[in-house]
């Protein structure tokens, strides 16, 4: 599979502050890449010098083989963006701003396609109405509807999920899948929540204050056969001690505060149970942890992050 | 001088003048009576403006008049300006009545005419008019020239050719000059902002400040009758 | 390009903001027009007051000619403001929309793109102005019919006869374009520094206001800044309607007393345009979309 986007040392500096430092990562045709980390990470800042809205400090990005500092617009072309808030005309209808974007993209859409697209996202009932009456669902499915119009190769979805209710959060799970699995886009989709890059990507980079943490294929990353198991006692120093003599000693993780942490297989998760009922330990709660996001939350603070170039807190 | 003396002198001044007004008052009747033929007419004519702060392309102007003393001039449709004072005036209205004292002031030669220099002293104290100085052609019974002092409008010259219509000492051409006021408005209002230069091409001309009015009569119409409503 | 300019005329035009300058003008035109058919005799009276004592000045004063010269007078002070309403938006509002990064992610060159919105905002600039010609001196002509035009100039009157007019009207909307179009590249390179529209907009007034009373005062000291000042040069239309004289101070008939100070008025305002739209075009391509 060839390389659809290469990026190589990317860094973007804002006067002191560091958005993005020598990031590296490439997507593969047909990845549905997830680009994960806590707001504030770098996300946008990275996705917005992938389409040339800020111009890096240093690195090269290439897409689709060309340099995108000298080609950008043959690459952007090819290439469909929803970066944050799908911000459109609101004086202006549905229609109107696909119709709008269509023709700045140099697709010739006519009446059908651009009402095809639209029944893509649901939203031809309201093709006619004006965007300023719509639900921020209904106007993250315009932007999406607006990025696919002239047919790109590759999509660029930063946090398509934001502001969304758990219906439209799911219908964009649904889009992603059917892009990537029916049309066969790759996708670049963006987001702080681990639950949604896990439902659809096929790879996956963290990346924290600017800084690449991981990239690896989401199958062995999301490896459902290992998970961490987090559990709480009545007296956790006695249960620590217990299990540390017993044959779980091996799958002990470093000692946390409030919590007793094992990496294990899925289907030993059972046997621990009985162990620590053997054993005369009073459990009061036994959590199964992903792997990967516990490494997320490991990795990343938690803690909210002020956004890298606007100085917004998220 | 002894107070005596001078008694003497001015009435030898008096008595002389006396003697040369009775002469000039008739030539001057002479005059008035030949102009006394046109009870009214209305002329056609070009009006040239030329007057520093004024800048006015050649215009059409009608005149009208009507005994005694009404006179009118007006542009052939469009605006027409004129320097305040002077130009409405024409011969027929600066000697309307026989009211005034003549006295022969010597000769002078206007345009290659000989004429005869008259001062006309109105005895009507308040008359605008101060002084006339009439410049008359004894030939023709015409005044080539007339040099007018007024209370309120200043001292305005008036040269006159004539033509055709010299029958009823109707000129061809009048030449009005006088002396112009200082024009000058606030930027404020022609909201203008730069300094505007003075705009003439020949910067002299500005100090010279006579303005000149110059009307070519190119028609007459005599005695056919003219509405008062003209003169509103 | 064409496509570019013609999205961006398509989006001026389709919002309503664009038509409050129009309505503006309607009804301030409306207004003057009004007030002069009724009440016109004591204007003409007021406007000749300093000069009733040097000059007779007799005829149809007011007229479709001189109402339009009162307009122009009156408003080419104000359409600045109006035209900064839409320019200082032309970037900024898109940046507040949060339009202009997908607009930026469509294959398009910076430079392109921004040059389409600068054309569009000038076309807008020119409509407006043909709309005041429609208002101002068309209809001002069916309303007050045409004569002679009489000017006064600070130091001088000026009068123009009735078919040596139009084309000087023609010649000073032409240049009127010219001073507007350089309030709107003005009001367009403030665009691009802000994520609002009112900043720019309010930049833009400011900068006009403030010029302009500079250029109005006579003051000494700020005299010889005057001509360095792009509002100075702004009001160079007026020039048309001073004519030039013959050695016997007689009006030329279709002459202009200081065609050069019109051209080069017109070059410095030539000069402001492309070095704003210059700058507009350097700053935007190195700019980072952060809206």
């Amino acid at each position: 599979m060839r390389d659809i986007v290469s990026v190589t040392g990317l860094t973007k500096q804002f006067d002191r502050l560091t958005a993005v430092e020598d990031l590296s990562f490439s997507v593969r045709e047909g990845d549905v890449y997830g680009f994960l980390g806590q707001n504030g990470a770098g996300k946008s800042t990275t996705l917005r010098m992938l389409l040339t809205l800020i111009a890096p400090s240093a690195g090269k990005i290439h897409i689709f083989g060309e340099d995108i500092a000298v080609n950008r617009n043959k690459v952007l072309g090819k290439v469909g963006a929803v970066i944050e808030k799908p911000d459109v005309y609101k004086y202006l209808s549905a229609y109107e701003n696909l119709q709008l974007f269509a023709k700045l993209s140099g697709c010739r859409a006519n009446e059908k396609i651009l009402m095809d697209q639209l029944a893509m996202v649901g939203l031809d009932a309201r093709a006619r109405d004006k965007v300023k009456t719509f639900s921020q669902g209904m106007k993250q499915r315009l932007g999406i509807a607006i990025a696919l119009v002239h047919d790109p190769e590759l999509i660029i979805l930063d946090e398509p999920t934001n502001g969304l209710d758990p219906q439209g959060i799911a219908d964009i799970r649904n889009l992603i899948l059917y892009l990537s699995r029916e049309r066969k886009k790759t996708v670049i989709v963006s987001s702080h929540l681990l639950s949604e890059i896990e439902q659809v990507a096929t790879r996956v980079l963290i990346i924290d204050k600017g800084k690449k943490v991981i990239e690896g294929n989401a199958s062995e990353l999301f490896d459902p056969s290992q998970t961490i198991v987090e559990i709480t006692t009545t007296n956790n120093e006695r249960a620590f001690l217990l299990l540390q003599q017993s044959v779980w000693k091996e799958y002990l993780q470093p000692r946390a505060a409030l919590s007793i942490r094992l990496k294990l297989d899925r289907k030993q998760i059972t046997a621990l149970h009985h162990s620590l009922v053997s054993m005369d330990i009073e459990l009061e709660s036994l959590q199964p942890r992903h792997s990967l996001e516990d490494y997320f939350l490991q990795v990343t603070s938690g803690n909210q992050h002020v956004d890298t170039y606007t100085g917004r807190t998220l | 001088m002894k107070p005596s003396r001078l008694i003497g002198f001015a009435l030898s001044i008096v008595v002389a003048s006396g003697c040369f007004s009775q002469d000039m008052t008739s030539l001057v009747m002479k005059v008035k009576a030949k102009l006394d033929q046109v009870n009214d007419y209305e002329a056609e004519g070009k009006m040239k403006t030329d007057v520093a702060f004024i800048k006015a392309p050649i215009g059409k102007v009608k005149v009208y008049f009507k005994k005694p003393n009404r006179f009118r001039l007006k542009k052939d449709g469009g605006i027409s300006l004129l320097p305040k004072g002077g130009v409405s005036v024409n011969m027929n209205t600066l000697i309307t009545t026989s009211d005034f004292i003549a006295l022969a002031a010597g000769e002078s030669v206007v345009g290659g005419v000989k004429t005869k220099m008259v001062k006309l002293l109105p005895a009507n104290e308040n008359n605008d008019i101060v002084l006339t100085t009439l410049y008359i052609d004894e030939a023709n019974l015409v005044v080539r020239k007339a040099i007018t002092t007024t209370r309120e409008n200043g001292t305005y010259e008036m040269e006159m050719s004539y033509g055709a219509y010299i029958q009823y000492g109707l000129p061809e051409k009048v030449i009005f000059s006088f002396n112009t006021k200082d024009y000058k408005l606030p930027k404020g209002i022609t909201l203008e902002f730069d300094d505007n230069e003075k705009p003439l091409t020949d910067a002299e001309k500005l100090k010279n400040k006579k303005g000149r009015v110059e009307i070519t009569y190119t028609s007459y119409s005599i005695n056919k009758g003219i509405p008062d409503t003209v003169f509103k | 390009m064409w496509t570019l300019i013609q999205v961006e005329l398509y989006k001026i035009f389709r919002r309503p903001r664009t038509y409050i300058a129009f309505a503006a003008i309607t009804a301030l035109i409306g207004i003057i027009q009004f007030g002069l058919k009724l009440d016109g005799d004591t204007y003409v009276d007021f406007m000749m007051r300093d000069i009733n004592s040097s000059i007779t000045v007799d005829g149809k004063i007011l007229n479709g000619y001189q109402v339009c010269y009162i307009v122009l007078q009156v408003l080419l002070v104000h359409v600045p403001l109006l035209i900064a309403l839409v320019a200082a938006d032309m970037v900024s509002g898109e940046a507040n929309m949060g339009t202009l990064r997908l607009m930026l992610t469509k294959p398009i060159s910076r430079t392109r793109f921004l040059l389409a919105k600068f054309i569009a905002a000038m076309t807008y600039t020119i409509l407006l102005l043909i709309w005041l010609a429609v208002l101002a001196l068309f209809l001002n002509m069916v309303i007050f019919g045409t004569d002679d035009l009489f000017l006064m100039k600070s130091s001088y009157v000026v009068l123009l006869k009735k078919d040596d007019i139009f084309w000087r009207y023609v010649w000073a909307f032409g240049f009127a374009a010219l001073a507007m179009t350089t309030v709107a590249s003005l009001g367009f390179l403030f665009s691009l520094f802000a994520e609002n529209s009112i900043g720019p907009i309010v930049a833009t007034m400011s900068v006009i206001v403030f010029f302009t009373i500079l250029s109005t005062l006579n003051i000494p000291v700020f005299n010889s800044i005057k001509p360095f000042l792009f509002t100075t040069h702004m009001i160079g239309w007026k020039e048309f309607f001073d004519i030039r004289v013959n050695e016997s101070n007689e009006a030329i008939i279709g002459s202009i007393q200081n065609p050069w100070r019109i051209v080069q008025s017109a070059l410095v305002l030539l000069l402001h345009i492309i070095c704003f739209v210059g700058a507009s075009v350097w700053v935007f391509r190195k700019k980072d979309i952060l809206s």
